[in-house]
């Protein structure tokens, strides 16, 4: 049966990517941001997922305001990567997990989450850039990727529960699918950060540590957390952190943090990494 | 019926609902278009010319040539669009963050070093926190 090892979340700032496509790794700016996914990197190793469920946000890349799906899940075969103004980041492109997306998404419906199913979509950094954090720069990345895309562009995105219980469902469609497949769930972005209007720049330490802690030791505070608490406290974009909502909720009751990143700033915005190990 | 009204009690921020989505939708799939190098080549030779083909107001329109992202905001822009607008203006985000907060970009760039901004007295005008 397949089943969900660990979960991970990490912020995505598009300027990680470029800066880490452009060699800036040694950089006094950029040193410290990428020091906290070293731990990580050799850590994947050792795990060799075969499949990643990445939980992500679209910036107006596959998806325009045409259409606007809450949840979205990619079921292709690959998903090229994305033109974002600047042209496509010069990664390997990401190869999909159809068998398990097509179970997990038909699951997902039957069990209430009226899931988008999604069957030609460009990826950006959303998904890219945690992708380069944790595998760094191989030839073809080592794992194949499930695209779960959250809307949080037009308010309003998902609930924090919402999120949370997509997560619990997606647990028992991993679990009910019959391959012996080791499949981690990444939920990505945040921390805080605002990137609009004059409050542009804002950071909330404290905000962001309590999170932090609150994926291991008290998840239901995480649950509670508002529309309006995420706005005014870690900024416009940081309601992105609903996303790793998904993941925690995917790895049941309690869980083990394994490894912790923290930095400000990458660009506008605060950087958090955590990686859980499910222990009940 | 839906009431957004707390939102405007949270300073410097512009909430993007579906109202605002709907006033700025040709606004933004303009930005979108930029995806495509072929439209960056043509809205770069001219500008005007090629934000004419989009129904867009004359107030959307003049905020893009001015690159006034808070302009562009108030009329229904949403910031992961106007990205579009800046990245391929070879801006970075940070540049483009700067420019709404009436920093300059060397003032905002160290405000970002020194931990970002405090969120102490801009999370509510009403409460004053």
């Amino acid at each position: 049966m397949a089943r969900i090892t660990a979960g991970l979340s990490t912020s995505h700032v598009p300027a990680m990517g470029v800066a880490w496509d452009s060699g800036q790794q040694d950089s006094q700016y950029w040193a410290p941001v990428f020091a906290g996914y070293e731990w990580t990197k050799k850590w994947i190793a050792e795990e060799d997922p075969d499949v990643i469920i990445l939980v992500y946000n679209d910036h107006a890349s596959a998806f325009s305001l045409e259409m606007i799906p809450t949840f979205a899940i990619g079921c292709a075969d690959d998903f090229p990567i994305a033109d974002e103004g600047w042209g496509p980041r010069p990664v390997p492109p990401v190869v999909g997990a159809p068998e398990l997306a097509c179970h997990l998404a038909q699951s997902l419906i039957l069990d209430e989450f009226d899931m988008t199913i999604v069957n030609k979509m460009d990826v950006d950094h959303g998904l890219s850039v945690p992708l380069s954090m944790v595998y760094g720069s191989p030839d073809s990345w080592p794992a194949k990727v499930i695209p779960l895309a959250v809307n949080v562009v037009q308010y309003p995105p998902p609930t924090g529960e919402r999120c949370y219980q997509l997560g619990v469902a997606l647990r028992r469609a991993v679990q009910a699918f019959d391959q012996d497949l080791n499949v981690q769930v990444w939920g990505t972005g945040g921390m805080s950060h605002q990137l609009q209007g004059a409050r542009a720049g804002l950071i909330n330490q404290e905000f962001d540590s309590r999170f932090l802690d609150n994926m291991s030791q008290d998840v239901h505070a995480l649950r509670a957390i508002t529309h309006l608490e995420y706005l005014r406290e870690s900024g416009s974009e940081g309601i992105e952190m609903v996303m790793w909502l998904i993941m925690r909720g995917a790895l049941g009751d309690a869980v083990e943090e394994l490894h912790r990143h923290y930095h400000v700033p990458a660009s506008n915005t605060a950087v958090g990494h955590l990686v859980l190990r499910p222990t009940s | 019926m839906v009431d957004n009204s707390q939102f405007d009690d949270i300073p410097g921020t512009t909430v993007f609902t579906a109202e605002r989505s709907h006033e700025g939708f040709h606004l933004n799939q303009f930005c979108m278009s930029l995806k495509d190098p072929r439209n960056r080549e043509r809205f770069k030779a001219d500008e005007a010319a090629y934000l004419d083909e989009w129904p867009m107001t004359p107030g959307q329109k003049q905020a893009v040539l001015e690159r006034d992202y808070n302009a562009m905001i108030a009329q229904g822009g949403n910031v992961y669009f106007l990205a579009k607008i800046f990245s391929s203006d070879g801006v970075s985000f940070q540049t483009a963050a700067a420019s709404m907060t009436g920093m300059s970009v060397e003032e905002y760039a160290q405000m970002m070093l020194a931990g970002g901004r405090s969120p102490v007295g801009v999370r509510s005008i009403k409460e004053g926190r």
